[in-house]
């Protein structure tokens, strides 16, 4: 995707140096073509079995080979944008994804800025820390945390009671919906955070000392200094994170699905993911199941195309 | 330009569709029979294992001795994953066992797939076929045909706890509408329990109270199902049911996102005074708090005296059909799911079973398998025999339902209206 806007764009802007870049073409292509054969194996394949697969009704009997296949077209899509529960899963995971990259980029940049500002010990416990929880797997993760904020046995619930918090004792924290999104929000966060502070934490600390130095100088304050100086110089590393968060975050499955067991109480907290897993593929609705697939594919590209978009617009290439 | 070279991929795009259609397996049987290497078998996994492990591993060694040269290789699997298990093993053979242990409720799904072997020939021909309860082995047929040997039979009856019962000086329901005022008057006098734990996802548990009211949750008619679940009789049911999930007798926040297995760790963990558990939660609640403490009855109908239907829950033998072996596949199956067995797994884990002239004597020996036995007699009821059941299920249609009802989100009437729109959903795709 950024290769295609980054290539396309300017064929069209300067057209003097098109027959120039047509002679380089075939060097590039030559060039590209190993990148572009893993991609067409590893991804182009998949992504065509999604496609053509969502276009079937194919279930395990289809599968296994117990039933004939029927073409339905686009019978899928049909069905599943005349579905209301998807709309409101949709709904529920923007908002949801949306929190969770926020969260995850401001207490990732936060962390950052402040491991570059502490002196070595701290700054490794605190890196030390991050890992920890980086390398946590998703499951094991979630259920660490199902198990600190068990409604009966939950040491948090019990530190809340000690606290003097009595309404806490035998709180649920997976009832209520909100309750339940913040909660896996605030776990996600946890383990994605990471990634954007060690990445920041590059930055920051390959921005010269001069600039900052020039700054300070000149009688910038933190918050100026930070805003005019350290940001624009962050900004192609903030740029691939947040791309990289914005599709992890939308694609959440295993959070949801552990903590709030399989989508939270009535499927209130079902986001898309989870949603294509019990209404598809648990059911043994592949056909559906891709085509939910392939509608979250054009969302996350759709979305990044936009957000890239929106940074060319406002200042320099990336 | 750029519109030429969409039309292009469009063109390219629409031929390779045509061209093509997803993959589909084709020949599942794998047509030989070898007489030795390694037989891989799928059991389930247990909340209290070891015991069942330790039969199985009697029966491994029984047959390993018998047939040198014979590898019995057990895996042991979870039962919520069991969906994913499956359909893997039916697409690639190679990750296939040879015998599994299923559950009877996913058998028209499996079925359906192509996945496990006609066994009516065998059943007929093995001495010990014949003393089968008849009506167990029909949860192991899909149109007359035998595809599981019932291994054991899982029956709900009624738990509660004596103490609790003798200090407050109440006694047992004797109709399924006292459950809830009891349960209710049990709560406010001990606030610490539960007046009975059940739970939002707890279907097997809400079935008994539609079928008492005298609905259901699927009809038949000239081989086509539709839901009955928004019946009067159903809804009826349904009331009863989520109306024990209250604050006042197991709060939703608690207890709405409980299964069976969950609903039932509360009385055994000593924080319910009743539950509605299997025959199968003996040890586990024997291991718990409430150990000693308790009794069984079953659970009672609408009138004095009468039992509401229970769900004829139970686990078959199948042998799939992708085994290269299916000669040994199926003696082992007999052998584990043989007489002797089924014994040895009766009084290791309380497994009731499926052999009649069985049931029988060891119903007259043991008070606790009695209540049960007698659920039994009283006539027990199935869900829809139909590989749509697994769908229905999968999708949690019905604990949805129950949800929505208990979270006050929607009323009987909607919420069983929404579910009988998917179950229909379901039996037409």
């Amino acid at each position: 995707m950024t290769q295609q806007v980054m290539v396309a764009e300017p064929v069209r802007e300067v057209p003097a140096r098109q027959g120039k870049r047509r002679g380089d073409g075939w060097a590039a292509a030559r060039y590209l073509a190993p990148t572009l054969l893993i991609l067409v194996g590893l991804l182009g394949y998949p992504l065509y079995q999604l496609v053509l697969i969502s276009l079937y009704d194919y279930g395990q009997e289809q599968a296994s080979g117990g039933a004939p296949l029927e073409f339905l077209g686009l019978g899928n899509y049909q069905k599943l944008f005349g579905d209301p529960q998807f709309w409101t899963v949709l709904t529920q995971t923007v908002g949801f994804a949306a929190v969770c990259v926020i969260g995850t980029l401001f207490v990732g940049g936060a962390l950052a800025m402040l491991a570059s500002r502490v002196r070595a010990v701290p700054r490794m416990i605190l890196f030390l820390a991050a890992l920890g929880a980086w390398a946590t797997p998703a499951v094991a993760g979630s259920t660490v945390w199902m198990f600190l904020f068990d409604t009966d046995f939950g040491l948090v619930n019990e530190v809340l009671v000690g606290l003097g918090f009595d309404g806490m004792a035998d709180y649920s924290w997976t009832y209520d919906k909100f309750v339940a999104f913040g909660l896996v929000a605030a776990q996600v966060i946890w383990c994605s955070f990471p990634f954007v502070m060690v990445t920041l934490y590059a930055g920051i600390i390959a921005i010269p000392k001069e600039i900052l130095e020039a700054a300070a100088l000149d009688g910038a304050s933190t918050v100026r200094t930070l805003r005019t100086v350290i940001l624009p110089l962050l900004r192609p590393l903030l740029v691939i994170v947040t791309i990289q968060s914005i599709i992890w975050d939308f694609k959440i499955f295993t959070q949801i699905y552990v903590m709030t067991g399989g989508g939270g109480v009535a499927g209130n907290n079902l986001v898309l993911n989870v949603y294509a897993y019990q209404k598809a593929f648990a059911a043994s609705e592949y056909g559906m199941g891709s085509a939910i697939g392939v509608v979250m594919t054009l969302l996350l590209l759709a979305v990044t195309a936009v957000y890239l978009r929106a940074l060319r617009r406002s200042g320099e290439p990336l | 330009m750029r519109l030429r070279r969409l039309l292009v991929i469009g063109a390219v795009g629409a031929l390779a569709l045509s061209g093509c259609a997803p993959v589909q397996s084709t020949s599942q049987s794998s047509g030989t029979d070898e007489k030795s290497g390694t037989l891989r078998v799928w059991l389930f996994d247990e909340v209290n294992r070891a015991p069942k492990e330790a039969v199985v591993a009697e029966a491994v060694k029984e047959f390993e001795t018998r047939n040198s040269g014979v590898k019995v290789d057990v895996q042991y699997i979870q039962i919520a994953s069991r969906a994913e298990r499956f359909k893997a093993a039916f697409s690639d053979a190679k990750s296939a066992p040879d015998v599994a242990e299923f559950g009877n409720t996913d058998l028209a799904g499996y079925v359906a797939s192509g996945g496990f072997t006609d066994l009516t020939a065998d059943v007929a021909a093995w001495p010990e076929g014949k003393d089968l309860n008849s009506s167990v082995l029909e949860t192991g047929k899909v149109n007359g045909k035998v595809y599981g040997v019932p291994w054991f039979v899982g029956l709900r009856a009624l738990y509660y706890r004596t103490d609790v019962f003798a200090e407050l000086g109440v006694q047992p329901p004797k109709t399924i509408e006292e459950i809830a005022p009891l349960a209710r008057r049990i709560r406010q006098a001990k606030p610490d329990l539960y007046g009975i734990s059940v739970g939002g996802k707890y279907t097997y548990a809400m079935l008994p109270f539609v079928w008492a009211a005298g609905g259901d949750i699927a009809k038949q008619d000239n081989g086509k199902w539709s839901s009955t679940v928004d019946s009067p009789q159903s809804r009826a049911g349904i009331t009863r049911y989520t109306e024990l999930l209250k604050d006042d007798i197991c709060p939703p926040a608690q207890c709405a996102q409980n299964g069976g297995d969950a609903s039932v760790q509360q009385f055994v963990s000593g924080k319910a005074a009743m539950t509605i558990g299997g025959n199968f939660n003996r040890q586990a609640v024997e291991a718990g708090a409430a150990k000693g403490k308790y009794a069984v009855i079953p659970l009672p109908g609408n009138a004095e005296g009468s039992v509401a239907p229970a769900f004829a829950g139970g686990n078959l033998l199948g042998v799939l059909k992708s085994t290269p072996r299916r000669t040994l596949a199926k003696e082992f199956m007999q052998l584990l799911g043989g007489k002797q067995y089924q014994e040895k797994l009766y009084r290791a884990m309380g497994n009731l079973p499926t052999f009649s002239d069985l049931q029988r004597t060891l119903g007259a020996n043991d008070p606790f398998v009695k209540p049960f036995i007698t659920t039994s007699e009283a006539g027990t009821r199935f869900v829809p025999a139909t590989p749509a059941w697994a769908k229905i299920d999968a999708q949690a249609v019905l604990p949805n339902m129950i949800q929505q009802v208990i979270t006050g989100a929607q009323s009987v009437d909607q919420a069983s209206s929404a579910a009988a729109q998917l179950m229909n959903s379901a039996f037409t795709s």
